[in-house]
């Protein structure tokens, strides 16, 4: 889960790191009162979405007073940057910067382990830093079971290059920052630019943070409060409630199997196949898991058929563990359950454990809306017809 | 042969009374796997029943510590059904006590928690698969996970993949042939056995005639499996790749399976494999038809 810059704000100082001033605002009033709050004097007003290039886009503005404050965040509030709306913005502490640096630590998938990256030329873009001057930006590997002790951070700043002057803070500074990667259970935290001001203190000026989600779940309730709810799909949100693996795509041909891998593939083989079926594309990710029940199947179904733009559903299970009969059992129980509201057609293909039992509960069953197919490329290409006509 | 694991594999289940892991010794016993025990700290002394393939009554003996379990069994391999927040721990344990094969079925596991079992895996005798994963079977002769076994039996087939339901499905496809052994490492960020670490063994594995590898979206597994396949692989490989029409910045199900930017797409993959002479197929079916005319030109 990605964070805004003023959740990020907030986290770091919690843990302590430095930080300016910051308040969120959602109204153009708020963000006056918010530039009161701080003082009155210059602040930053920044749009808050989870993308890059904000500044370019117009979505960063000073501010000299809270009047001014209030006009910059009615033109920053509903503002489009890359396809996301600007719902809020952060009033920010204005600070006199002298020199701005970057950091970063990350999960490093490749290495399995750590990696933090960090430059004594903050403030642009890093992509563009790490290909055109790649001796600037230093990448230090991180032992997970030590991660950045004292030693390891006088290295880090010690490879970046810092002056003697602000090597020590910068040093500190990023131990705690490592202490919110830990504590928090990151997969990133970012600082850029981290700045030192003109009174030469060491201040994290913008942060970038994402965090675990199963770390969140198991040992951070109250991760579930930095949730964007206002950003999910309402079929998406309707989906977590149930426990469901859902993700709303744009196409028409519902999707529904079991296992990750095997609900991606789905996906792929229904692209295909619609490309001969006047180019439907796959409504949806919907992993049900192992125990697809009546309950869970019918939840699942209930979640696609509330789609208004899928006209037709592929429902394609291999029986691992899960047997056959018990998916064909819950299809058939969720068709029940839904009576009337189930309304579109369903093609079901079945393999594995127990299929002959499962087919013979639908072919009994005998549904007016269920097509049974044999084959996973089969179904898609029968789902993808059905959406079709 | 296989690989990692064969018909003298000792098995013990991490988590045995629980619901998980009670249902899954019952389906290890079923294939024929030896399973030995289990641990459990609190209901250490105790026993569980179950069958064996033959139908006969299995007395398992609980123990308190995987180090006892070793001892007591001669259990060379652990699986592991722990829930994700006390995995971490489950594993180091196993590792502390010296076990050969850790296989970590447990999803849901913090990615922090994988790292560091990862590091302290380090210069240690433990070979772990997970976590996430639907684990290992050598069709015939031993199960370490929860793959059916009934979709086929032994063959000339290697077969390594982030999915376990893709796995079943390929395994199905090619139930002709059968499988040497079938690993699924799992779709976490980090996992203990990757796909170089399968394709190595694979390759040293004279029963193994010919390799599938399935991928998917997210990370740069399969881009750094195809150049290890260009200079350390003479088998034949078969390539497939899930999630060519997966949309940037949604994660697909697997916590790893999310691409960002340009990075991580299956289209990215495939071309990587195909560079050094990996067919890759379109489809599950596509990719099982171009193993099955490999085999037969063998």
């Amino acid at each position: 889960m990605d964070l805004f810059e003023y959740q990020a704000r907030d986290i770091f100082e919690k843990h302590g790191v430095p930080v300016l001033g910051g308040v969120v605002a959602t109204t153009p009033q708020e963000a006056r009162e918010g530039a009161e709050k701080l003082g009155g004097g210059t602040v930053v007003v920044k749009a808050q979405v989870k993308t890059g290039g904000r500044g370019k886009a117009g979505g960063v503005k000073l501010a000299h007073s809270p009047e001014e404050a209030e006009a910059k965040a009615a033109e920053i509030l509903g503002m489009d940057i890359k396809g996301h709306t600007v719902h809020r913005v952060m009033i920010a502490q204005g600070a006199k910067i002298a020199e701005e640096y970057y950091f970063s630590i990350l999960l490093d998938r490749a290495n399995r382990n750590y990696l933090a990256m960090c430059s004594v030329e903050g403030g642009v873009e890093i992509e563009q830093l790490a290909v055109e001057r790649p001796e600037a930006l230093a990448r230090i590997a991180v032992d997970p079971l030590t991660g950045i002790d004292e030693a390891k951070a006088a290295e880090i700043v010690d490879a970046a290059g810092f002056a003697d002057d602000v090597k020590g803070k910068v040093a500190e500074t990023i131990q705690t920052l490592w202490t919110v990667f830990k504590n928090e259970d990151a997969t990133l935290v970012e600082v850029n630019p981290l700045v030192k001001t003109e009174d030469g203190a060491i201040v994290a000026l913008d942060g970038k943070v994402s965090l675990d989600e199963n770390a969140s779940e198991v040992r951070h309730p109250d991760h579930a409060e930095l949730e964007d709810k206002a950003a999910t799909d309402p079929l998406e949100a309707k989906a977590k409630e149930n426990n469901l693996n859902y993700v709303k795509l744009d196409g028409e041909v519902g999707i529904i199997g079991n296992g990750a891998g095997l609900v991606m593939s789905t996906l792929d083989v229904v692209a295909y196949a619609g490309e001969k079926h006047g180019n439907v594309k796959p409504a949806n990710f919907l992993d049900i898991g192992g125990g697809a029940n009546a309950e869970v199947m019918a939840n699942g179904l209930d979640v696609i058929l509330g789609d208004e733009q899928v006209k037709a559903v592929f429902v394609n299970v291999f029986g691992g563990i899960t047997a056959c009969d018990e998916v064909a059992k819950g299809i058939v129980g969720a068709l029940d359950l839904l009576g009337d509201h189930a309304t579109k057609p369903l093609v079901v293909r079945l393999d594995g454990n127990n299929v002959d039992l499962g087919r013979e509960i639908l072919a009994t069953r005998n549904h007016p809306l269920v097509t049974l197919a044999d084959t996973m490329d089969g179904g898609a290409d029968k789902a993808a017809e059905l959406a079709n006509a | 042969m296989s690989i990692y694991l064969n018909k003298d594999s000792k098995i013990i289940v991490q988590g045995i009374t629980g619901g998980m892991g009670a249902k899954h010794t019952a389906l290890m016993l079923d294939s024929g796997a030896t399973i030995v025990g289990g641990v459990n700290a609190r209901k250490a002394g105790t026993t569980v029943q179950h069958k064996d393939h033959e139908g006969n009554d299995v007395t398992l003996p609980v123990f308190g510590t995987v180090k006892e379990a070793m001892a007591e069994t001669g259990a060379d391999v652990s699986v592991v059904f722990v829930p994700p927040a006390f995995t971490k721990d489950a594993c180091i344990e196993a590792i502390d006590a010296g076990i050969g094969l850790l296989v970590v079925i447990t999803e849901g596991v913090p990615v922090q928690d994988s790292a560091e079992v990862f590091a302290y895996l380090q210069g240690k005798e433990t070979r772990m698969i997970g976590p996430n994963c639907p684990g290992i079977i050598t069709p015939g002769e031993s199960l370490a996970g929860i793959t059916p076994h009934t979709i086929t039996g032994k063959g000339p087939i290697g077969l390594v993949s982030k999915s376990g339901t893709l796995t079943y499905q390929m395994m199905y496809e090619l139930k002709d042939f059968g499988f040497s052994t079938a690993i699924g490492i799992g779709g976490d960020p980090v996992i203990g056995t990757t796909h170089i670490d399968a394709l190595e063994a694979f390759e040293n594995d004279p029963e193994t005639k010919a390799i599938v590898m399935i991928g998917e979206i997210g990370g740069d597994a399969e881009e750094r499996a195809a150049a290890y396949i260009k200079e350390h692989v003479t088998k034949p490989v078969v390539g497939y790749v899930a999630g060519f029409t997966a949309p940037e910045g949604k994660t697909m199900g697997h916590a790893g399976a999310i691409v960002s930017g340009s990075a991580g797409t299956a289209a990215a993959k495939k071309e990587a494999l195909e560079a050094v002479g990996v067919k890759v197929g379109k489809t599950p079916s596509e990719t099982a038809e171009l193993m099955r005319e490999i085999l037969k030109a063998l």
